[in-house]
């Protein structure tokens, strides 16, 4: 029944689309084709496909740390933001050779979003500030903080050279600090970004399935006064699920910064909302990191694919209407289906059970 | 220019940049005292602006488009209560699809077809609008400015001293509490996301058929998480909220002047103020805070 709702619900966001299409003037067809021509039809496309889903994946996997421990964040865009500026600062401030600069970048993106995630969970211990609304102010306060970064000649604008307009941007971080990737481009080429979100995600998947820790961090989640009780420090527990989801969206970041999704520099507006549809990628996954790789590919395609809807004149935009749609339809079913067979059972008498306020 | 002229033109830039985001805060004001974080405001402020746009170019009256836009407003809050309170879907996740739907929706309308610009009429105070400094920021309007002066008062009455307003406020601090005295508290959550659309959808319209007279692509630009860090600004009260909102207008219009003035002051300091300001507001005043106890979490009926 569950399934079947969901395939329901499914087809019925994805006819709203075509509607919307055919109201609107266009193909549904000729949209779906070049969808799939820009993410899945080749090599270069997969391969494009494929880089969009490194960082939605690590955003995602970093959430169902948090989420799992019973945190609930949404700054995993202004995680991402920092992870991009902290990777920027040492790639183009360290005069490190060879690998190791590359190590130094990931590890310096995966540092700065665990601060900035720190950050929420130290107001919340401290004066007891809702982590929603701290996570999802820094979002803002990160997006002005690289705005100001790539305008001031002394911190990471782009150096004058022989141009006579600076651009708010920063150089080209240099070649050893990009990610390097593996087989050639008219076949699929595979981003070491991809190889690193791929291992993190089942070490997440391991750690929290099978390790005391995990079990720790889930109890935490499920009833933090039970956990108390068995002797968990929640309160510790809970700050270093938010600084891990924190450096997960830093890491992915690093991604943005240094695979070649974008220009090798850092720019406002650079995470391109990877934050947001990585959390809407572990919701939809229901917070299952092995469920994060098939929801992220997806949310890749529609990624990738969504550059070349321009070329049947279809506006970009139909892509977040498809995402959106998507997600409501993925999310609701469950608990409609839930609904329904609660029904009858809420109706019956029932013995009265103690409530603990 | 004299430095009144200079001080009368951010004014009333301020004003105008404040009052969409004064209505909005009205709304998000009372969601937030029933134990709503509701963060669509975003989509409700965009959905309005861009409806009402539409409809004012549809049918040629700038009023009516102003109307279809707070309709809009309150059917995304429909949609968004009836997710997070009757399905109880995590209501942040339904908050940000709907941004991102709105967003898109929006977006993908105003590329494939323009609107023509319509504007709701000025109105002019007689003899205020002579004053000096002040007269033309605050006595020289489009008219929706001045239903501020009737849901100020009317949001407080409802919120502070009606009983509906009571219930609204239990089910924000103490949902079991509340339940147990009979309040149903889902509802009174629905209403108060009702109340939100409403609100948010006005202010949306009001940037768009009011201020600007015409839609463009992401018009509202955060407006609506500037809302939400002025309503933690005012600490849960309507009086600082509304202050909070005035300074965030300021802020603005600062922000947009001062390159002309010659002044140089961090563009993107002001424009973070908003969010610094609530996160330092959030520090500060914890002990005074009414920051309703529960806030955001979601509301089940445990037997």
């Amino acid at each position: 029944m569950k399934t079947l709702a969901t395939v329901l619900s499914v087809a019925a966001a994805l006819l709203l689309c075509a509607l919307l299409l055919v109201t609107t003037g266009f193909s549904p067809a000729g949209a779906l084709r070049s969808i799939y021509d820009g993410s899945l039809a080749n090599g270069t496309a997969l391969t494009s496909t494929l880089l969009y889903t490194a960082p939605l994946l690590l955003v995602a996997v970093g959430t169902c740390v948090s989420t799992r421990a019973g945190v609930f964040s949404i700054g995993q865009e202004g995680q991402v933001l920092i992870g991009c500026f902290t990777g920027a600062w040492f790639a183009l401030r360290l005069a490190v050779a060879g690998p190791l600069m590359l190590v130094v970048v990931l590890l310096a993106a995966a540092a700065g979003g665990a601060l900035w995630a720190w950050l929420s969970a130290l107001m919340y211990r401290w004066r007891g500030v809702n982590v929603v609304v701290s996570t999802l102010l820094m979002v803002f306060v990160a997006q002005q903080l690289i705005a100001f970064s790539v305008g001031q000649a002394w911190f990471l604008q782009q150096s004058k050279g022989d141009k006579a307009v600076v651009a708010p941007q920063s150089n080209q971080i240099p070649e050893a600090a990009r990610l390097p990737s593996f087989g050639e481009y008219p076949h699929i080429s595979v981003n070491l970004g991809l190889i690193v979100a791929v291992a993190l995600t089942a070490l997440v998947a391991v750690v929290l399935a099978r390790t005391a820790w995990g079990f720790r961090l889930r109890l935490t989640g499920l009833s933090p006064a039970a956990a108390q009780h068995t002797g968990v420090r929640t309160a510790r527990v809970t700050a270093l699920a938010l600084v891990i989801s924190g450096a997960f969206s830093g890491l992915a970041g690093a991604l943005m910064l240094a695979s070649p999704i974008g220009t090798y520099r850092l720019q406002p507006g650079m995470s391109s909302n990877i934050g947001w549809d990585g959390l809407l990628v572990a919701l939809v996954a229901r917070n299952n990191p092995w469920l994060c790789a098939p929801v992220a590919l997806l949310f890749g395609v529609l990624r990738a694919g969504g550059s070349f809807l321009s070329a049947t004149g279809v506006p970009f935009y139909l892509v977040d209407v498809v995402k959106s749609l998507l997600v409501l339809a993925l999310v609701v079913p469950p608990v409609l289906t839930g609904l329904l067979r609660r029904r009858p059972a809420a109706v019956a008498p029932q013995p009265p059970v103690p409530v603990e306020v | 220019m004299s430095l009144a002229f200079d001080t009368e033109i951010i004014l009333s830039s301020g004003v105008r940049l404040a009052t969409p985001l004064a209505f909005a805060a009205l709304g998000e004001y009372v969601a937030e005292r029933a134990g709503c974080l509701n963060i669509s405001v975003e989509a409700m402020m965009l959905g309005a602006a861009f409806g009402s746009v539409a409809v004012a170019s549809a049918t040629g009256s700038a009023t009516l488009g102003l109307l279809a836009g707070v309709l809009i407003g309150a059917l995304i809050a429909l949609v968004h209560a009836n997710l997070s309170h009757r399905a109880e879907i995590n209501t942040f996740v339904v908050g940000l699809a709907l941004n991102t739907l709105v967003l898109g929706l929006t977006s993908y309308f105003i590329a494939s077809s323009g609107f023509g610009s319509h504007q709701v009429a000025q109105v002019r105070i007689p003899v205020l609008e002579d004053l000096p400094v002040l007269g033309s920021p605050l006595f020289v309007e489009r008219w929706p400015v001045y239903l501020l002066l009737v849901l100020v008062p009317l949001t407080w009455w409802l919120v502070s001293r009606s009983r509906w307003g009571l219930e609204l406020r239990a089910a924000g601090e103490n949902p079991a509490a509340a339940d147990v005295t009979g309040i149903h508290v889902n509802h009174r959550r629905r209403q108060a996301m009702l109340w939100c659309g409403l609100m948010a959808g006005l202010g949306g319209a009001h940037l768009a058929v009011g201020e600007v007279g015409s839609f463009s692509q992401n018009m509202t630009a955060g407006r609506g998480y500037i809302v939400i860090a002025a309503v933690i600004f005012g600490a849960w009260r309507l009086g600082r909220t509304l202050l909070g909102c005035a300074l965030f207008g300021l802020a603005d219009a600062l922000r947009l002047a001062l390159p002309a003035l010659g002044v140089t002051l961090n563009s993107q300091l002001l424009a973070a103020a908003p969010y610094l300001l609530a996160l330092v507001a959030m520090l500060a005043f914890v002990a005074s805070s009414r920051e309703p106890r529960s806030l955001g979490q979601p509301f089940e009926r445990s037997s």
